[in-house]
């Protein structure tokens, strides 16, 4: 009885994470599908998209080419296609272009040459899923650069996932309101664990008692964004499957965000260990600076290595999943039957890396906010007295 | 490398929303929630030193009920000796004053008695006299011829009467 009831909820995730793993397959083979067919027929009926054209000077199934596409930004959201049907939502287009803007839809640039206005989104070469500008023949014009301020996909999912926290915490901070005193309830009994934990044992801890009070929104807010995108990002179909914490611009921005917090609450105490290093030999900062400069590089590098840490763990995970994903069409490539055989190992290795990244999606998100608060807690510690 | 190049525009566009949403969580999610959440944790921890400072007072109550009970229970076995002893005495000083009673009746007895009997005596002594004087009266006038007889009438006389 007991053992029939706590299969019920292990057979539920593993079904559902079965299903995830099909959906992703299935839209990665659509694609595949398609590519082969507008091969075959250049007479498109459907808009021609750029991630087909690219393929189209091969004319076969690019396993590194998908896998990037799949991690990096890009100009529309392409949701899924079914058949020769594609279904992608167009994002607008924002530049900033000799002192003027301009607004159209990413969907513009969707004809024969590829251009709108005199911008070209690039397909190929070094500056691919660039907009650059072009002259009156279709030569490329790169005197003056062209600000991109576009919504691209990674951008939407910014967006969405912005108002989504917002949603969510306010419901929760009323209904903390509501149950005031009282037991939690709801989803707010889900995140107060969570919220808790990030006070107690990355806050308090490593801040101290006194301090850590003002840097808590900050740190929450750090967390959870990494926390729900990263979760966000293990969704294979819209809203989620953005690639956002393994974007190397958002992970930039909030490491940007830890040093300058960093940087303004540091005190006298943190600036003077910096210049003259307790505990070192004098001949190490005396007649050649040498620990002061390893300090300050070391200002710097402990943001630099936040940035990557969650950029490369995130975008790896992806790209490991959509290596397994890879392999099924590279064999299936070779012969039906050994695509079939291939699909069986790569869904049972998929659903291990997907369970994986749920574990790194919480010790991404745990380390980027532990980091930053030890950061913020050697700025602010006092100089012990003896 | 696009991989590795972050985008001017998705730099801006983050630093916007984040900005955004530490402001709008922090304003409106973080500060009531920490307050709640610091507020319950005092109350909790007021109830809970409340309630074993009540167990504290409870087990002191407890503690001067025993003690009253036993005191009370002291006094009652204090007011019962003492009732005893004052039975006791009320019984013994009753005895007492009765036995001293008794004897006094008894002495009172005793002295009537001997007051009526000296009254006896005395009025059987006179009535000897009396009786004497009779039978000398008697002898005198039957006796006195012969005075050998006399002598022999008087001293039996004398050996009939005896004085107590």
């Amino acid at each position: 009885m007991t053992a029939s009831r706590s299969l019920v909820p292990a057979f539920r995730f593993l079904a559902l994470s079965v299903l995830m793993g099909f959906l992703l397959i299935s839209r990665i083979y659509a694609s595949a599908q398609d590519h082969t067919q507008l091969n075959a027929a250049s007479d498109s009926v459907s808009t021609p998209q750029s991630e087909a054209e690219s393929h189209k000077a091969e004319g076969k199934f690019n396993a590194g080419e998908m896998i990037l596409e799949h991690v990096v930004d890009n100009h529309e959201w392409h949701v899924a296609e079914i058949g020769s049907l594609h279904l992608t939502i167009p994002l607008p287009i924002i530049l900033l272009y000799d002192g003027r803007i301009y607004t159209f839809c990413s969907s513009r640039f969707h004809n024969e040459s590829g251009s709108y206005l005199g911008f070209k989104l690039e397909k190929e070469g070094p500056h691919k899923g660039k907009i650059i500008r072009i002259g009156s023949q279709g030569e490329s014009a790169e005197s003056i650069p062209v600000y991109d301020f576009s919504i691209t996909k990674i951008v939407l999912a910014i967006f969405i996932s912005t108002f989504l926290l917002i949603l969510i915490f306010v419901s929760v901070a009323n209904s903390f309101k509501r149950n005031r005193n009282k037991a939690p309830s709801g989803l707010q009994s889900l995140l107060e664990p969570l919220i808790i934990f990030i006070r107690d044992d990355v806050a308090k801890s490593s801040i101290g008692e006194k301090k850590y009070e003002k840097f808590m929104p900050f740190l929450l807010t750090v967390f959870f964004f990494i926390f729900f995108n990263n979760l966000f990002g293990l969704i294979p179909f819209f809203p989620g499957g953005a690639n956002v914490t393994g974007n190397i611009a958002v992970t930039l921005v909030m490491a940007v965000f830890t040093f300058v917090i960093t940087t303004i609450s540091g005190n006298k105490h943190y600036w003077i260990d910096i210049i003259n290093t307790p505990g070192v030999p004098w001949w190490l900062k005396f007649p050649v600076p040498l620990m002061p400069v390893v300090e300050i590089i070391g200002i710097i590098t402990k943001p630099f290595v936040l940035m990557i840490r969650l950029f490369a763990n995130i975008t790896a995970g992806h790209i490991i999943v959509l290596g397994f994903v890879s392999l099924i069409f590279i064999f299936g490539a070779i012969s039906a039957a050994l695509g079939v055989g291939v699909s069986v190992v790569s869904v049972a290795f998929m659903l291990f890396m997907n369970l994986l990244e749920l574990l790194v999606a919480f010790i991404q998100a745990y380390v980027f906010t532990l980091l930053s608060a030890l950061y913020f807690g050697l700025a602010t510690t006092e100089p012990e007295h003896h | 490398m696009e991989l590795i190049t972050p985008g001017l525009g998705l730099v801006f566009w983050m630093t916007l929303a984040f900005l955004l949403l530490v402001y709008v969580l922090g304003k409106f999610a973080w500060k009531p929630i920490l307050q709640m959440l610091k507020e319950r944790e005092t109350s909790i921890h007021e109830a809970l030193s409340s309630a074993s400072k009540a167990r504290e007072e409870m087990k002191q109550l407890q503690f001067s009920n025993e003690q009253l009970l036993q005191e009370a229970k002291n006094e009652r076995d204090a007011l019962m000796n003492e009732a005893r002893k004052v039975r006791d005495r009320l019984i013994e000083e009753a005895r007492v004053k009765a036995t001293e009673e008794a004897s006094r009746i008894v002495e009172g007895a005793k002295a009537s008695i001997q007051n009526e009997k000296m009254a006896a005596i005395t009025e059987l002594k006179n009535q000897i006299a009396e009786s004497s004087l009779n039978l000398a009266k008697f002898i005198l006038k039957r006796e006195l011829s012969d005075p050998k007889k006399q002598e022999e009438y008087v001293q039996e006389l004398l050996k009939e009467v005896k004085f107590n």
